[in-house]
């Protein structure tokens, strides 16, 4: 069978340090996986790797069952594989509805379309209308990034993302940053996606991972040391040791 | 009638259009100075070509983000080729714009396929070298150029077979004024346009652009080859007027002249070139008239005062209280 997003013997050397060796990761469609594990683990290397902003030493990356490994990031995103980044990469200067139209007129391919306002296209206003209407960002809409508390940016960051309607989506730490009570938004968000959306990401805040995976990865020096459901990664005295143990005792 | 399509975005969410005072004043400032100071009309008609120069620069620079030093570059190409068109081909000054315009593009499309792949401070020294280059090129290719000479003698036949050019240049003021109109309205189209959101996108964040799916340096190659065919447009107006083409057309102190003087007005707000390029071209001309010795020491300490209480330009001050047409 195909798997949404797959991985195999996925390989990254930096000179001589190897971050990502050997990960074969498996992604089912309408998949909630959680990559967790240590800092320097490679979590964020491997989002890098499978959108296409590094290039594989070894290993091959597959979408959807065919090979994107040689592709470009832009059109490995026209394939449905989109990202969110850790730290919140926005177009700042711009208002909440503008970040979203970028997207939004990109899929509907009208961004190369040098004529008629944007805001007088029916079909992309009304697109970032419902998407913000759904993110409950509609008031926001003509609020410029700079001016929006940092919670509301981490939601135009999914949101725009969101705009581009993936197949499959990689959230890299989407509750980064966000004070430990109010990653409830973000956990409301992820849970309102379409189940046909198969999710990847990496996450710190244990709640949150054991709320919404189905599935966890455990990366440890750049391999997978152990996968499996929510509660047997619970349950994994390896998992214990290296990872979760470590941080209770801090 | 509670459909889902009828949820709306608030005003100002995505650009809209709205008619305000800046779309207005300009064109009326403009057309009252041909009926009131009409011995002006010769700076005028240099100054409203500058506004074509500023507003393709505005393109490249405050839309794209595209840093450059080396606008003059197409500015003189587009003088060079109505010039020439206009000794060796015919006089008639719409086909000189036009293959000015053409000329500029061109070189645009090819320099920039090469160079915007280099960002900052790279990209500023090779938009300058590519300045020098042609300069370079113009001064040895005496028999295309007329070399350090020039070319002399261009006279553009009557506009439309009817208006003559006459002495006092009301109809080079008219026409210029025409092609600036053209010039505003195609500028005004593309930014406007979800090309020009794009464009925006890139400035603002080029790395995400990239993740959107979008095709980051194609874009910035389209944008700057479209602002280059609007700057040779403007060199290819000038040297229809000026009836000459030299090499100060093709040199780094226009390049830097035409960005301070957009820059004075506001970067990336579509009516920045009209407020920065008359108000520095007039202050110009009155400070050379009242003190032809140390003018330029004054223009140099009206420089300072204005960076230093507008450093976002002019139309940046407007943003506080009056007037919502120059937003952007």
């Amino acid at each position: 069978m195909s798997y949404a997003l797959e991985t195999r013997g996925l390989c990254k050397r930096f000179g001589a340090i190897q971050v990502t060796s050997n990960v074969d990761l498996k992604i089912a469609h309408g998949a909630r996986h959680a990559l967790i594990g240590p800092n320097g683990a490679g979590k964020t290397t491997l989002v890098n790797l499978c959108t296409g902003m590094f290039k594989p030493s070894s290993g091959a990356i597959l979408l959807n069952g065919s090979d994107i490994t040689a592709i470009s990031p832009q059109r490995r995103v026209g394939g449905g594989l989109v990202r969110t980044f850790q730290i919140n990469t926005l177009f700042s200067g711009l208002t909440v509805a503008e970040n979203l139209a970028i997207p939004v007129a990109q899929r509907l391919g009208r961004s190369w379309r040098p004529w008629g306002r944007t805001g007088s296209d029916r079909a992309v206003s009304e697109n970032v209308a419902r998407l913000l209407e759904d993110l409950k960002l509609l008031p926001l809409a003509a609020k410029k990034i700079a001016d929006l508390a940092y919670g509301q940016r981490r939601l135009v960051e999914i949101a725009i993302a969101l705009a581009l309607e993936p197949k499959v989506l990689l959230l890299d730490e989407p509750a980064a940053g966000i004070p430990n009570g109010e990653s409830g938004m973000i956990l409301d968000l992820l849970e309102r996606l379409p189940q046909d959306m198969s999710i990847v990401f990496i996450e710190h805040d244990m709640n949150l991972v054991f709320r919404f995976a189905k599935t966890i990865s455990v990366l440890v020096e750049g391999a997978v040391l152990v996968e499996g459901s929510v509660a047997d990664i619970r349950h994994d005295q390896r998992v214990r040791d290296v990872y979760l143990g470590r941080r209770h005792h801090d | 009638m509670n459909l889902p399509t009828s949820i709306l975005l608030p005003a100002g969410a995505l650009p809209h259009y709205r008619l305000g005072v800046m779309d207005v004043l300009p064109w009326i400032v403009a057309l009252g100075v041909f009926f009131a100071f009409d011995t002006y009309l010769s700076l005028g008609a240099q100054i409203l070509t500058m506004v074509i120069f500023g507003l393709s620069l505005d393109l490249a620079l405050g839309f794209a983000g595209i840093t450059t030093l080396g606008h003059a570059a197409f500015f003189g190409i587009g003088a060079y080729a109505a010039g020439y068109w206009n000794l060796h081909f015919t006089a008639e000054p719409l086909s000189g714009l036009l293959v000015a315009g053409l000329a500029a593009g061109a070189i645009g499309l090819l320099s920039g396929a090469l160079l915007l792949r280099t960002h900052g401070l790279a990209l500023l020294m090779l938009t300058m070298v590519v300045t020098v280059l042609l300069h370079e090129v113009a001064n040895a290719w005496g028999s295309v150029t007329g070399g350090a000479d020039g070319l002399s003698g261009v006279m553009p036949d009557a506009l439309f077979r009817v208006f003559q050019f006459d002495l006092f240049g009301k109809t080079a003021y008219l026409y210029a004024l025409g092609v600036l109109f053209l010039v505003f309205l195609v500028v005004r189209m593309v930014v406007n346009s979800p090309f020009g959101l794009s464009l925006r996108g890139v400035r603002e964040n080029a790395r995400r652009m990239h993740l959107v799916g979008a095709s980051v340096h194609l874009r910035l190659v389209a944008a700057y080859a479209i602002s280059a065919i609007l700057a040779g447009i403007a060199g290819g107006l000038a040297a229809q007027l000026t009836r000459t083409v030299s090499l100060d057309r093709l040199t780094f102190q226009l390049s830097g002249d035409i960005l301070i003087m957009l820059i004075i007005g506001g970067v990336g707000r579509l009516y920045g070139a009209f407020i920065g390029i008359p108000l520095y071209m007039l202050m110009l001309d009155r400070a050379a008239a009242v003190n032809p010795f140390h003018w330029m020491f004054f223009v140099g300490l009206a420089l300072i005062l204005l960076v230093r209480f507008a450093p976002g330009g002019l139309l940046a001050l407007g943003d506080r209280g009056w007037g919502k047409g120059g937003k952007q």
